[in-house]
């Protein structure tokens, strides 16, 4: 597949010379994820964080195929797992160093913590399914005030246990929201493989509603963003909800230090199913090389940031 | 006369008639039938597009609703029996009444959850429950519920078309035929509004001061008034009625005034006695610095599941008698 060569606003000047191309764009936007969410992890244990944390290390693509192409006016909601959905949509990764660390600067003021943001068009909640009817009605409140925007609400394997996402696809089907249902399939929930929890059929879920579904089983960025963009264009045009179940791999824990699989077969998934290493040679090396630095230095520097941010004052807390 | 059903039926006709954004969503809310208690009726006529028959999902319909507020609108939903809240208990208390808060104060969620609670129609246990106790003490979350000393419609009107916040709608399936207290449906009673409060005070017209002080709310507070009457009339003991119509955030102010001035106090509903809204309106009058009451008792629902059988109901829920003999019984020297 060729690359198209599109300027991505606002990010020339991340370089010296010729404009971005999709590819680096890509490329900087996964990363970008990649250095973040290892940043998490790696300062865990240092007691900085407040809760815990969910990280999208191995899913990078998914995020960035889909949300880079949204327009303003196009609403998400995310889930627990949401940080790296968050930074894709265009959230400030300061802010969310930030609302980890309960500081007031963070999305919402430390409010929230690692799963409950909201910034301009992008949710999250971390009560597994209860998102997707909520997802649902904004999908409708655009639709009935004609704002042509585009709903995508992230859901994964181990949420098809809850009832309320059914209800959610019948109602979406039956009024035909503007949406899109993601279902990152990781194929755990938490420690629990999906041959234990998840039974019959992942596509006959969306299509025993009449909610037309694509099955893509990549870690690949420059598959995923074509699909993404027919699913998106259908929605677009009117032809109601829509349905991507994307096979993919979460090479970290569930949050921190709570992986049960065998290293040999996590080892085996960061050889074959690794978003960045997929998607790194299609970049000049040089360009690459510059993006990896300048992006360790916005991680490094926004971690920093947040770390001598204030905490938020109860006192403030309390007259609210 | 103004029945109390009547007053919401036309200020939901009042609600989707002032404002585009203003939707409906419930089971069974289409004409002819306009819902199981007929609160609904004639809106989908007149409003076509805007009030949505949904499936059997109550979860589902409140999530939607949460979404639909979250993106500017201003739907109101009707839980068709008050009992079925507790399908929707997940969506009502981890994503409605939390967004704002959690969100850092950047959102608002004008959901209205209108539902039916009580018994006393033979219904059985799982449809004859008043069960706003268990959402109390949900940060985040209004609870309102109509009086016919006041004006349940206005009351409903500027929840749909002011409230900032998730608000659930507590009505009461006996309540709904009840005449609203206006001007020449009073009779007996002089009906003060207490300020900013949402309450009211209930007296009989031209009755001595009074010596104990009666709070209750949504139909109980109606069975109370009538027992207000008897004891007036048959024993010569007059009582006072507090009538909130905001149970959460709670304004102790009107109870507390009164049970100042009396004395005594008997807290009465209808939902089962323990940890319920009378345990906290006697807990924040226990903490009131320099306040000696004489006497103070709660009178509520059995802890017991509601029976069908006429007779075994009757002794599951506290009626008129029951409030009479226990305001008797305070008495007693």
């Amino acid at each position: 597949m060729s690359i198209k060569t599109t300027q991505a606003p606002g990010k020339a000047d991340h370089l010296e010379g010729a404009p971005e191309n999709q590819a680096e764009t890509w490329y900087r936007g996964m990363k970008r994820i990649r250095v973040f969410e290892e940043t998490v992890l790696e300062n865990f244990p240092r007691g900085i964080f407040f809760g815990t944390t969910h990280t999208y290390i191995g899913q990078e693509a998914n995020a960035v195929g889909i949300l880079s192409q949204l327009t303003p006016p196009d609403v998400v909601f995310s889930n627990h797992r949401c940080h790296g959905h968050f930074l894709a949509y265009g959230g400030s990764m300061h802010a969310l160093f930030a609302e980890l660390m309960g500081r007031a600067t963070g999305v919402c003021g430390g409010r929230g913590g690692s799963q409950h943001l909201h910034w301009r068009n992008f949710y999250s909640n971390g009560i597994q399914g209860g998102i997707v009817p909520t997802a649902t009605g904004m999908a409708l409140a655009e639709k009935f005030r004609q704002t042509g925007a585009a709903t995508v609400v992230f859901l994964g394997d181990g949420t098809l246990g809850e009832g309320v996402v059914y209800e959610a696809l019948n109602m979406a089907s039956l009024w035909q929201a503007p949406i899109l249902f993601v279902l990152e399939n990781n194929r755990i929930a938490q420690t629990t493989p999906i041959n234990l929890a998840v039974a019959g059929s992942l596509t006959g879920r969306f299509s025993a509603f009449n909610i037309p579904v694509i099955e893509l089983d990549s870690s690949d960025v420059q598959e995923i963003h074509p699909v993404a963009q027919t699913l998106l264009g259908e929605i677009r045009h009117g032809n109601g909800p829509q349905a991507l179940v994307l096979h993919t791999c979460r090479f970290g824990p569930h949050s921190k230090g709570d992986d049960t699989r065998r290293s040999e077969e996590l080892e085996q998934l960061r050889r074959t199913r690794d978003p960045v290493l997929i998607h790194a040679p299609r970049l000049d090396p040089e360009r690459r090389a510059a993006i990896d630095a300048e992006v360790a230095q916005e991680v490094a520097g926004a971690f920093t940031r947040a770390l001598a941010d204030p905490y938020p004052n109860p006192l403030d807390e309390a007259r609210t | 006369m103004t029945t109390v059903l009547a007053s919401l039926n036309q200020a939901l006709h009042r609600c989707l008639a002032e404002n585009d954004l203003v939707f409906l969503l419930g089971e069974d809310v289409l004409d002819p039938y306009g819902g199981a208690f007929k609160v609904s009726r004639g809106l989908s006529s007149q409003y076509p597009g805007r009030v949505l028959t949904t499936p059997i999902s109550e979860a589902g319909i409140v999530g939607v609703a949460a979404g639909m507020a979250l993106r500017g609108m201003r739907p109101v939903v009707e839980i068709m029996f008050g009992d079925f809240l507790t399908l929707a208990a997940d969506q009502i208390i981890n994503h409605l009444a939390k967004y704002r808060w959690m969100y850092n104060e950047q959102v608002r969620v004008p959901v209205i959850i209108r539902t039916p609670m009580g018994g006393r129609r033979g219904y059985g246990p799982t449809h004859s429950q008043t069960l706003e106790k268990h959402f109390l003490g949900a940060p985040g979350l209004q609870v309102l519920a109509p009086t016919t000393a006041g004006n349940p419609g206005a009351l409903l009107s500027s929840a749909i078309l002011d409230a900032e916040d998730p608000t659930l709608f507590i009505e009461n399936k006996l309540q709904y035929l009840e005449p609203v207290l206006d001007g020449e449906n009073r009779g007996e009673f002089e009906i003060q509004e207490l300020g900013e409060t949402f309450s009211y005070r209930l007296t009989v017209n031209g009755a001595p001061p009074a010596v104990l002080t009666l709070a209750a709310y949504g139909y109980m507070a109606d069975l109370a008034r009538k027992a207000m009457l008897s004891l007036a009339y048959e024993d010569e003991i007059f009582t006072e009625l507090v009538i909130p119509t905001r149970l959460a955030p709670l304004e102790i102010s009107p109870i507390l005034d009164s049970a100042r001035k009396t004395g005594q106090l008997l807290v009465i509903e209808e939902g089962a006695l323990t940890l319920g809204w009378g345990a906290e309106v006697l807990a924040r009058l226990a903490e009131t610095d320099r306040l000696h009451l004489r006497n103070c008792r709660r009178l509520a629902g059995k802890d017991t599941p509601i029976p069908a059988s006429g007779p075994l109901e009757d002794a599951t829920l506290p009626g008129v008698t029951d409030i009479q003999d226990t305001v008797r019984k305070m008495l007693q020297p």
